[in-house]
């Protein structure tokens, strides 16, 4: 069964050990600027939110690709930025209505989440269980997946 | 059934693997006029950079893709097609019988009349033929004048100033990227562009180009003689011209299919002919903040209507087309900036700014009301995509309008604020 990742805002405390993590597994340094995941602080409301790719269906990174770079992990369901055929242009960074493709410019290639491969580093580093792995029909995901795809062309597209 | 499209680029390719999808047996023909297998004008600049080689311009890399999904390719031109018996005849003399045909030829760049546009040490930047040349003629140290600093002009820039050619970029414009930029963010990006050794001229014309020839007692340095309008003369070993594209249509003059600035589609993609579809830079499609119909000529927006017309061959129309949110990105020697949707604002709308000239980081936001409809930026690489999701999503923004108004690179917050708490709500 597919998992995914389920980010519970509530939970979340802002300690950043998330992004810590996510920047050594995937950097290897302790950065929070070289995280895929990201913590944003309201403080006006003292509150904390997560927020990473939700590995959405539409994969509007993927179709805008212009050479194939990003691709499915049928493993997983995560969509892969492979560094190797990535050339740079960053159209997927600004066709993700997520904003969660990034540009590094240190490397000259996008970045996004990738689960870490089917074990993200988020998750275990997290201690308030903010965000955990979980079977994908569990998060609710899907609904919040659906319901962003409304702003989508494609929304309809699929059976 | 057989659907047969016109046109090898992204648009073609990716419109031919999702009509496989929907469709497990008819047959798919693409056909396309290059001789090489399906490939990328936009890696053209990487390749130049030195980064790809050619093959990694290629849509597809893997060995066999198209065979694998039964999908046929030729490499031949349209040379006729007679819609009242569905057929086309190719430049090869071939014959093909069409029951859904979808029209994917792209855009070609424009030759501005110039005199000496034709010598053969002017070329465009379009095609891995063009990039051939380019890379024989722009070595180290050589002199190149780039004609046009739009969108692909700049793109093209990058590309040369990395193979440390002595470049000179002459814009007619007042500005770089005009169609994309604000005068603040063009000028920015000019003293960028110009702080990295380029030359740049903008309002500036290329009145002519000239052989430079050799005399018996001496040999020519540089081959072209290029002329500005403001007197100038610069030597000259290539000359780019980026002035523009426009749409491939040509081809169907007198077939009856209707265009403008380029083939005319309504919402499901399809042409004035039922049976026959047009997606990509060669189709006029609606765009979202308009509502207008326009050729935006952008990677998304082909992306877009390659998956919607396959949707709309295959299953008699069933998506609607709401409209492609027009926008950018282009990397001018590592000054990364972005427009996107209503960038220049919409009457009686607001407007932010925020500048910070020496670090040359700029971002200003477009408002209609409380809901975000433009925005372009320079220098700022994280999480620019929320920008087209706060339009595309049009969600009112309530006291994040305020917000931004204060501190324009507050998008992501006010993003998860909006959009993201919608989505979550939207859950119970």
């Amino acid at each position: 069964m597919l998992k995914s990742l389920h980010i519970d805002p509530g939970k979340c405390t802002g300690c950043l050990q998330c992004e810590l993590a996510c920047s050594y597994e995937n950097e290897k340094v302790f950065n929070p600027a070289k995280s895929r995941i990201k913590v944003f602080n309201f403080h006006d409301e003292g509150r904390f939110v997560p927020y990473t790719c939700t590995q959405c269906d539409e994969a509007w990174c993927m179709h805008a690709c212009p050479v194939d770079a990003i691709k499915l992990n049928l493993a997983n369901g995560s969509k892969d930025v492979h560094e190797d055929i990535c050339v740079g242009c960053k159209v997927c960074t600004i066709a993700c209505p997520f904003g969660t493709v990034n540009y590094n410019a240190d490397t000259g290639k996008v970045v996004k989440c990738d689960l870490c491969g089917g074990d993200p580093k988020c998750a275990s580093a997290c201690p308030t269980d903010a965000i955990t792995y979980v079977d994908a029909e569990m998060t609710g995901y899907d609904r919040m997946r659906a319901w962003a795809a409304k702003t989508d062309n494609n929304a309809n597209a699929q059976a | 059934m057989h659907y047969v499209i016109i046109g090898a680029g992204p648009t073609g390719v990716l419109a031919a693997e999702h009509l496989r999808k929907l469709d497990k047996h008819s047959d798919i023909t693409i056909v396309g006029d290059e001789p090489e297998p399906p490939y990328s004008r936009m890696a053209i600049p990487y390749h130049l950079i030195g980064n790809i080689g050619e093959e990694g311009t290629y849509l597809r890399k893997d060995e066999g893709h198209f065979e694998k999904l039964n999908i046929n390719v030729r490499q031949a031109l349209l040379s006729r097609l007679e819609r009242d018996t569905k057929t086309l005849t190719l430049s090869n003399g071939e014959t093909l019988s069409y029951d859904k045909l979808l029209l994917a030829t792209g855009s070609h760049p424009i030759q501005p009349p110039i005199p000496g546009i034709d010598l053969p040490q002017v070329s465009t930047c379009w095609t891995l033929e063009d990039a051939r040349k380019i890379r024989d003629l722009a070595g180290e140290h050589a002199k190149v004048v780039l004609m046009g600093a739009g969108f692909i002009g700049s793109i093209v820039l990058e590309a040369l100033a990395l193979r440390r050619v002595d470049l000179t970029v002459v814009e007619m414009g007042d500005r770089m990227v005009p169609r994309m930029m604000n005068q603040t963010a063009g000028n920015l990006l000019s003293a960028w562009a110009r702080s990295k050794g380029v030359t740049v001229h903008t309002s500036t014309k290329i009145e002519s180009i000239r052989a430079n020839k050799s005399r018996w007692w001496r040999r020519a340095k540089h081959p072209l003689k290029v002329h500005l309008d403001q007197g100038e003369e610069l030597d000259a070993d290539l000359l780019i011209s980026a002035a523009g594209v426009r749409s491939n249509f040509d081809f169907l003059e007198g077939t009856g299919i209707e265009t403008e600035q380029g083939i005319l589609v309504n919402d499901h993609l399809q042409t004035n002919d039922p049976c026959i579809y047009a997606a990509g830079d060669v189709a006029q499609g609606r765009d979202f903040s308009t509502g207008e119909y326009t050729v935006q000529a952008i990677q998304p927006t082909a992306a877009e209507h390659a998956k919607i017309a396959a949707n709309n061959m295959v299953r008699d129309n069933s998506v609607t087309h709401r409209g492609s949110v027009n926008m950018n990105v282009l990397d001018t020697l590592g000054l990364i900036s972005t427009s996107f949707g209503l960038w220049m604002g919409v009457d009686g709308g607001d407007s932010c700014e925020l500048l910070d000239e020496a670090d040359y980081r700029y971002i200003q936001l477009q408002f209609d009301g409380d809901v975000l409809v433009g925005a372009s930026s320079l220098g700022m690489t994280q999480h620019m995509g929320v920008i087209r999701g706060l339009i595309q999503s049009a969600v009112p923004l309530g006291k994040w309008k305020a917000r931004l108004m204060d501190d324009p690179t507050r998008v992501m917050e006010a993003y998860l604020a909006t959009v993201q708490a919608q989505a979550v709500a939207a859950k119970v």
